[in-house]
């Protein structure tokens, strides 16, 4: 098996849903996956979906450690099946911290996806995060987003808890961003006159119509008085109430991952704000959850091993989430390629075994109504079977 | 009055209350405060081996539950920020803005972010010891000052970072930790796609090993030897052998790569001048610093000399720090409080201080003027327009800072305000002060 795996260094492996025997129901989900999502025609959008971008590379085997592996213990020593949190199988368990999302898999709402990466294969944050962003093939080739693009195709209106406008969204004039915060005291003559001195400059008073529109019909979250603006619980109460008022998309980032150094104490922070803020979404969306997709992502997983300072260092695959009401959940998603140094990528990564882009499909397929001539058009390049999530 | 004026005044600078001095001659205006910069006198700032110090009673105060923590966090915080009302003071009536902006391009491109523990005082000493007194120098001494200031050896982990061969690697069972040798090869230097590879950068973590911070030290960055990875490294073909001297040789040979001149260049431009880079901009000034090993001197009278002399170039928007730099430049108004600015700052999405990643703070203008931080823009310029629309005329301020040049729509609108303070809030959410 690790010989096969040496053939594929950085690409996807052509014999994937055969050689695994580990999850099996998960990966043959996934070969049935393109007959049943193949629809030749647009739909209806459907129900709310929601991304998140965790920039700077979260460490999947510390958010699902592989404990079943039997090369696990050598790799991880203080996350063994006694410490590492509950189980999500015989194989894997979950953080200790992601308490919600535990819950959240035993109700059957959460898909765990292991040993997924982008289509990049090298080690920067910078390019990584843009193919993330853009859909595109190499860093750069795209200033557009896949997001930005499928909104420009179809009727939905996106939101961006962020100040600026994230890559993701860039290409439809349907998205705008909001953050929480203070609503402008300033009275209707003001903004009257602001939008005439911006009649000479399109981009301001495309931003500011779209900025007013955004915060007029969406909804500001009031953080509480003793909550924290900018925590990511608030960002997402934001998202929630721009989702329950007219928006479709919700685009949040948490960013911090990046932990090169001493990463025990500080993953298990940064897990409780993402566990934490991934409740308040589903708390807030209540009457909607039935019909809402979250999907977490980040730009690359870590090294499998430890670097000399408690930490680790950049790698390639990794952990994403999707997490909803409609979801066929309480499983692991994945094509396992093994912890055992010869399995690793470069002897160093969890070795990629499926494709991110499996995941945005059933988002951009169900929930924003594309059909496969637009989905081509919003992702170029052979797209993987998509991923099989719905109950 | 020409458009070369506006943008040496208001892009290549910080902007200025009037274009008289500049309307003769942009480029000499331009390229003579690179020659006699208005220096920041260091006086009183906070030092890197103080806010060390200071750092270290903070986190072991929280640490230990003894002390005063939070007494000890507000001292940090209180020097910090008077170091910063310093730098911003000096900045909103330098007689050489240019000098400034440029300087602030370098700590962007070298950046060091207060996002940790440890380095959340380092950022202006930082920017005072390693960026300020060799912007205009050697690249070499530049880029050798900033990787081994403790600022950026804690930012970026290699103070942690040990020799897995190393005495202290084998007593202790540590290793590497290769932050800074990709950041280096990735950010400072070569650029993405330059050719290095994994090897590249393991290596040259193994040779950046052993420059640290002592954790109970004096707060100063030195080489420790026990810590240093022994052998040999290979980087880009290049032996280097072990020992502090190894720095200076891979540094020097970073700094002759050709990818490092149209890199930095790159960088430079995309920050200070022209976010879409274009490649006829870039070329000539890359074509400097490889011609002069990395002369900035030379090289940033080659970025001034080509942005006033292309036909065009791309909008920029002013960052908000840039934003609220112009507003007291152009208002004369001093700076004072610097707290309510850094507030107003990150609602309009720059924490100061707090860049989100190494590669600092974005350029483009999807990054600065999304639907939210413009409206954030406007609240901000709503509030000084309450706060200051009684004691600052708008449109005698739009007239000398703009003149002919100031757009007919926001001289009408200033014209139309209902009062002083609706006039000033305009001006300041203006095209004219939103890009630059």
């Amino acid at each position: 098996m690790s010989v096969q795996h040496a053939q594929n260094h950085g690409d996807w492996p052509s014999t994937r849903c055969s050689r695994r025997q580990i999850l099996a129901l998960a990966t043959a989900a996934a070969c049935q996956a393109p007959m049943r999502l193949a629809w030749a025609r647009a739909r209806q959008p459907w129900g709310k979906c929601v991304v998140v971008l965790l920039r700077g590379g979260m460490d999947g085997l510390a958010a699902v450690p592989a404990t079943g592996d039997p090369a696990w213990s050598a790799l991880r020593p203080e996350l063994m099946p006694e410490t590492a949190g509950p189980k999500l199988d015989e194989y894997f368990s979950l953080h200790p911290s992601l308490v919600h999302l535990h819950e959240a898999h035993l109700r059957g709402e959460l898909i765990t996806v292991h040993a997924v990466a982008s289509t990049y294969r090298e080690r920067s944050h910078f390019d990584a995060q843009n193919l993330l962003e853009t859909g595109g093939l190499t860093p750069y080739a795209l200033d557009t987003g896949w997001l930005g693009r499928a909104l420009a195709l179809g009727s939905g209106q996106a939101l961006a808890v962020v100040s600026g406008l994230p890559l993701a969204l860039r290409g439809s004039s349907r998205a705008s961003t909001l953050t929480p915060g203070r609503v402008a005291q300033a009275d209707d003559s003001f903004f009257e006159r602001l939008q005439s001195m911006y009649d000479s400059d399109p981009v301001l008073a495309a931003r500011l119509q779209q900025g007013l529109q955004a915060r007029n019909s969406m909804g500001m979250a009031m953080p509480a008085e003793a909550s924290n603006p900018r925590s990511f619980e608030t960002l997402c109460a934001q998202a929630a109430a721009a989702l329950n008022a007219t928006a479709d998309v919700a685009w949040l980032e948490l960013d911090g991952w990046d932990t090169h150094g001493n990463q025990v104490a500080r993953l298990t922070r940064q897990f409780q704000l993402l566990d934490g803020g991934l409740a308040r979404l589903r708390q807030d969306l209540a009457p909607r959850w039935r019909e809402t997709t979250v999907l977490v992502m980040t730009e690359f997983g870590r090294t499998a091993r430890y670097n000399g300072t408690n930490g680790t260092d950049h790698g390639t695959a990794g952990v994403a989430w999707v997490l909803g009401g409609a979801l066929r959940g309480g499983r692991v998603w994945t094509d396992w390629p093994g912890l055992a140094p010869t399995n690793l990528l470069q002897d160093r990564d969890l070795r990629p075994t499926l494709d991110v882009r499996a995941l945005w499909q059933p988002l951009l397929t169900r929930h924003l109504g594309l059909g496969r001539t637009e989905l081509a058009q919003v992702l170029p390049g052979a797209l993987p079977p998509a991923a099989d999530i719905w109950a | 009055m020409n458009a070369r004026t506006l943008i040496a005044a208001h892009r290549l600078g910080l902007a200025e209350p009037n274009l008289y001095a500049v309307d003769d001659d942009p480029l000499g205006w331009a390229t003579a405060q690179l020659d006699t910069p208005d220096l920041l006198a260091d006086g009183d700032l906070l030092d890197s081996a103080q806010a060390i110090r200071q750092t270290r009673q903070v986190l072991q105060a929280a640490r230990t539950q003894e002390g005063d923590a939070a007494q000890a966090r507000r001292q940090l915080r209180q020097a910090s920020l008077a170091s910063l009302t310093r730098r911003w003071a000096h900045q909103a009536q330098t007689r050489t803005p240019v000098y400034e902006r440029y300087v602030m391009s370098w700590a962007n491109h070298f950046t060091v972010a207060a996002t940790k523990g440890t380095t959340q005082a380092l950022v202006l000493p930082f920017e005072f010891e390693a960026i300020r007194p060799h912007v205009l120098g050697r690249f070499q001494d530049l880029l050798r000052a900033v990787v081994t200031h403790p600022g950026m050896l804690l930012y970026l982990d290699n103070a942690q970072s040990i020799g897995p061969h190393s005495r202290v690697g084998r007593r202790r069972h540590k290793g590497l930790n290769e932050n800074l040798a990709r950041e280096l090869l990735e950010l400072h230097t070569l650029g993405v796609g330059a050719g290095y590879t994994q090897t590249d950068v393991t290596a040259l973590a193994g040779l950046l090993t052993g420059w640290t911070v002592a954790r109970d030290g004096d707060g100063r960055a030195r080489f420790v030897a026990a810590m240093h990875e022994p052998g040999d490294k290979w980087i880009l073909g290049q032996r280097y052998a072990e020992g502090p001297e190894a720095l200076d040789a891979v540094l020097a040979a970073l700094v002759r790569h050709p990818a490092t001149a149209q890199h930095v260049a790159t960088r430079l431009v995309r920050d200070w001048v022209d976010p879409t880079a274009p490649a006829q901009l870039v070329q000539p000034i890359a074509r400097v610093f490889r011609d002069t090993e990395g002369d900035l001197h030379a090289t940033s009278r080659a970025v001034i000399t080509q942005a006033l002399s292309v036909q065009t170039l791309a909008p920029r928007a002013r960052r908000p720090e840039e934003l609220v730099l112009a507003w007291h430049r152009v208002s004369g108004l001093p700076v004072r409080d610097s707290g309510a600015s850094l507030a107003a700052l990150t609602a309009m999405g720059q924490s100061w201080g707090r860049t989100p990643s190494p590669a600092g703070w974005p350029c483009g203008n999807d990054d600065w003027l999304g639907p939210d931080a413009l409206l954030k823009r406007v609240q901000w310029a709503h509030d000084m327009g309450r706060r200051f629309g009684a004691v600052v005329d708008a449109r005698a301020l739009a007239q000398a800072g703009w003149g002919q040049a100031l757009h007919p729509n926001t001289a009408r609108e200033l014209n139309r305000a209902e009062s002083s303070q609706q006039a000033l809030a305009l001006l300041l959410a203006s095209p004219e002060l939103t890009w630059c």
